[in-house]
């Protein structure tokens, strides 16, 4: 038996189920999304690109889309900023790193849904931790200008511990010489992050970028669970009225549209990083 | 000087870490008529009411168990199939090999809203709603671009003439997989199936949608759809939540390594 023939017979499972499990369904979902389909009436009609039509008109849809962008913004760049400072800090020498790494990591491993309860209830207008610490009376889940801002917070909480691994990796990575150096030529501390560090971890700067803008984006557990999408629509990400659409109002035709939306939202977020790491690496 | 300052921020790091988790674990044994005024910050009377509450009529116990049974299961076959495949394209004659890996990844970054609705029609279609097998299919699938990167990383790093002297002492290429490369990747194997396992014991979406009764009903379900008579009982979320996440500290403790080696393996190797 040829090898390559052998390497058909290693690769085919993984691949077949790909292809059944996810491919299938996008071009299903894409499908649907051409069609009004009411499940408990049993309709289903080709409407051509009607939904995508009556998407643009719809106040909703636009509401859900800047939410998402602002969760995604905000929260990516609150957790790159936490993430490096944290990073920065493991890199010292300190006895107990183990130790210290563990506890960072544990927001990271508990599920999205329990530290959505778990800020709930902190979050808890009127015998919520936060209130008390802070000496304030803010209804965080029930404004509707906190409630987004409530969902970030988690979420950078949630997070930060992912970044800030991945950006330690990066710093490890840089020779010590390099600083040594920098040094005999006199940069103080500031200099030597912004003419050493920085430049040194770009690269996975750029790929904690990618991972986490296009998780941000999707983002499902985080506000379903927490506001669920309340009050008022206010912190409503595009993944969540998707999801109300498609199985509590069951209308599965504009609910599909709706998710092929994100699929291509992600889809360009994804192209448009892959396009600026493609310059960079043309650039060197 | 210095030390103080940055064993100072250390302890603030580990306490913005922790502090929600001891928050409810703090929550999880104050009495119902405690958890309603604060200050306090402490129980009076620490008990465990709460913990008694949610064990008692087995629903909460079957739960955990689809849990384990789902994410168990999830794992071994994404590491029996993914290997499998990692295999392939690290060390056999592939035509296409970028072009797989970037398809892999490329499936890795859908977002689960966009599969979820045909994946629900198919699956009530076969009549597997509302059992193990649909969770376990879907999560297989879903881990499977993440544990074939990080895996092809790790059997990359392993010598090609290992593999030729195995295939020159005649082993089939089957039998060089499975007696020289899977054993010689343990670390990398065992890094892959600990994120496995906590991505499939987390998992929301799809098991919002997929299942229906206490027969299949995964951990995040349970907790989100906790159920309350006139308002939300606290105190035993709390404790469902504390006990849910036990395992997983503990096994953050057991293989801090390990997990890092795989989430960093799996971003940056790539």
């Amino acid at each position: 038996m040829k090898r390559s023939e052998a390497a058909t017979w290693f690769i085919a499972p993984a691949l077949l189920l790909l292809a059944a499990v996810t491919i299938y369904p996008i071009i299903h979902v894409i499908y649907l999304s051409l069609h009004r389909k009411l499940l408990i009436f049993g309709i289903s009609e080709f409407v051509g690109l009607q939904n995508f039509l009556f998407l643009l008109k719809d106040g909703r849809f636009w509401g859900a889309l800047g939410n998402t962008a602002y969760f995604t913004a905000l929260s990516v760049s609150g957790e790159l900023i936490l993430g490096l400072a944290l990073a920065l800090l493991m890199n010292k020498a300190f006895s107990g790193k183990g130790f210290v790494r563990a506890m960072v990591l544990i927001p990271w491993a508990i599920p999205t849904v329990v530290s959505a309860k778990m800020w709930e209830w902190m979050y808890n207008g009127d015998f919520g931790i936060l209130n008390y610490l802070l000496g304030t009376k803010v209804n965080w889940l029930g404004d509707p200008f906190w409630a987004l801002h409530a969902a970030i917070m988690m979420d950078v909480w949630k997070t930060t511990p992912f970044v800030a691994i991945l950006l330690l990796a990066g710093l490890q990575l840089i020779p010590p010489d390099l600083y040594s150096a920098a040094r005999i030529d006199g940069a103080g501390p500031f200099r030597l992050f912004r003419h050493v560090t920085l430049p040194l971890i770009k690269p996975m700067i750029l790929i904690v970028l990618i991972f986490r803008s296009l998780d941000a984006f999707r983002v499902f557990d985080a506000v379903y669970v927490l506001t669920g999408g309340g009050p008022a629509n206010t912190t409503e990400t595009l993944s969540v009225y998707a999801y109300k659409v498609l199985f509590q109002t069951l209308q599965i035709g504009y609910g599909s549209a709706l998710a092929v939306v994100v699929f291509i939202c992600v889809g360009l977020i994804a192209i448009g990083f892959i396009g600026i790491m493609g310059r960079r690496v043309a650039y060197r | 000087m210095r030390k103080g300052l940055l064993y100072i921020s250390l302890i603030l790091v580990i306490f913005y870490s922790v502090g929600p988790l001891l928050w409810q674990l703090i929550t999880s044994l104050k009495m119902d008529y405690e958890l309603t005024r604060i200050p306090p910050l402490l129980p009076e009377n620490p008990s465990l009411v709460h913990y008694i509450a949610i064990f008692k009529g087995r629903m909460f116990l079957r739960v955990i168990a689809n849990s384990a049974v789902v994410a168990s299961l999830t794992t071994l076959f994404a590491l029996a199939i993914g290997s499998l495949c990692s295999f392939g394209l690290a060390k056999l004659a592939t035509r296409y090999k970028a072009l797989i890996l970037g398809f892999v990844l490329s499936i890795s970054m859908f977002p689960p809203i966009a599969t979820v609705s045909p994946l629900y029609l198919v699956i009530r279609s076969i009549g597997l709603r509302d059992t193990w097998w649909a969770l376990i299919i879907t999560y297989t699938t879903f881990s499977l671009p993440l544990t074939i990167w990080i895996l092809t990383s790790f059997f990359r790093e392993l010598p090609d003439e290992i593999y030729y002297a195995a295939r020159v002492d005649g082993c089939t290429p089957f039998q060089s997989y499975y007696r020289i490369v899977l054993p010689l990747s343990a670390p990398g194997i065992f890094a892959t199936a600990i994120l496995v396992f906590i991505f499939s014991w987390n998992e929301f979406l799809y098991a919002l949608t997929l299942t229906s009764t206490q027969a299949s009903r995964t951990i995040p379900v349970a907790i989100a759809l906790f159920p309350g008579i006139h308002e939300i009982p606290w105190g035993e979320i709390a404790a469902a939540s504390v006990t849910v996440t036990a395992p997983l500290i503990i096994l953050v403790f057991a293989f801090q390594r390990r997990i890092i080696e795989g989430l960093t393996g799996g971003a940056v190797k790539g």
